[in-house]
């Protein structure tokens, strides 16, 4: 599996920033426009399998690797459980909102929502790493049978 | 609306054909179909959250699906139905088609929920009040991370869990057979 042609990677290259800061904004602003953590975490999924898709495994799994998606979808994971247990120090019960309950920002503006944005953020790591990883395993799955 | 049960009409049909397709490609591309068709129908229904997720979502499942069952030895089987077992499995789809038949005027009208019969339904506590105790401007995100965050944080267990056993058995076979090279 080297990868495709020249036109194929050329465009993915360019396009591949682009893809991955629209996933980004995705889940930053889920709590202000339609979107959130889950479509976003997909969305930047997407960008790293059409990069495996256009150069092939070897060249991304040499950039990437298998390895730090697997340790970015485990520290989303624990920064959210985090979140709820700061939740159960500060505001009393587990996953409580308590930056918006301390400091609430004003309304329809980046700052507001208390801890909604870091959780979509967290989920949005996740949820991209992880499917990245199931893609990037099955490839690899795939690949050694073919052999 | 009634355009939107022609879509429900069709996204049944693709359902059927991807069940039904004789190869695997025509039925990963039905499947396909089956999504594009329920994320039109979340739009249709004020639901725009739910209609991004589900685009993504069928976008990397068609990839993710083709990339690992296409070129794979695939398996048909033959039916050998015999007629008894084709008049009973008649009988019984009549028998469920007449119940259901029965009780469809309890429904309530395609996009309202039951809850909209009440005069002071739950669902009325999220909007009262989602702006001032979540913060969030849009509504979906503030139950999902602010009063059912319990939820989502099982959801996010439940991938997590998903994919570690996938991991765990797929790196035994890759290990195993990675040997031999």
């Amino acid at each position: 599996m080297n990868g495709m042609s020249r036109i194929v990677k050329t465009v993915s290259r360019w396009v591949a920033p682009f893809i991955i800061a629209f996933g980004i904004y995705i889940a930053l602003t889920g709590h202000l426009t339609p979107g959130g953590g889950f479509p976003g975490g997909v969305i930047i999924a997407g960008c790293f399998i059409l990069l495996t898709l256009a150069y092939g495994k070897d060249r991304v799994k040499k950039i990437i690797g298998v390895g730090s998606a697997e340790i970015v979808d485990s520290l989303a994971s624990l920064s959210f459980l985090c979140m709820g247990l700061l939740g159960y120090v500060f505001g009393g019960s587990f996953l409580s909102n308590f930056i918006q309950a301390g400091f609430p920002g004003n309304p329809f503006g980046l700052l507001s929502g208390g801890n909604m944005p870091i959780i979509n953020l967290a989920i949005g790591f996740k949820v991209g790493g992880s499917l990245f990883v199931v893609f990037a395993f099955l490839a690899l799955f795939r690949a050694i049978e073919e052999d | 609306m009634v355009l939107i049960q022609v879509f429900l009409v069709f996204t049944i049909i693709a359902a059927l054909i991807a069940v039904e397709a004789p190869s695997t490609l025509s039925s990963i591309i039905s499947l396909g179909a089956v999504g594009f068709g329920l994320s039109i129908a979340f739009l249709w229904l004020g639901a725009p959250d739910i209609a991004i997720t589900q685009v993504v979502v069928e976008i990397i499942t068609l990839v993710i699906l083709i990339r690992a069952t296409i070129g794979k030895g695939v398996t048909d089987i033959k039916g050998n139905e015999s007629k008894p077992m084709l008049i009973g499995s008649l009988i019984l789809f009549g028998l469920g088609s007449a119940f259901f038949a029965n009780y469809l005027g309890a429904f309530p009208e395609f996009g309202k929920t039951a809850m909209d019969t009440f005069s002071e339904p739950a669902s009325q506590f999220y909007l009262k009040f989602g702006l001032d105790k979540a913060g969030g401007a849009n509504i979906v995100n503030d139950i999902l991370l602010d009063f059912r965050a319990y939820d989502t944080l099982g959801e996010a267990t439940v991938l997590f869990a998903a994919i570690l056993g996938a991991i765990t058995l797929l790196q035994k076979k890759v290990f195993f057979e990675g040997k031999g090279e």
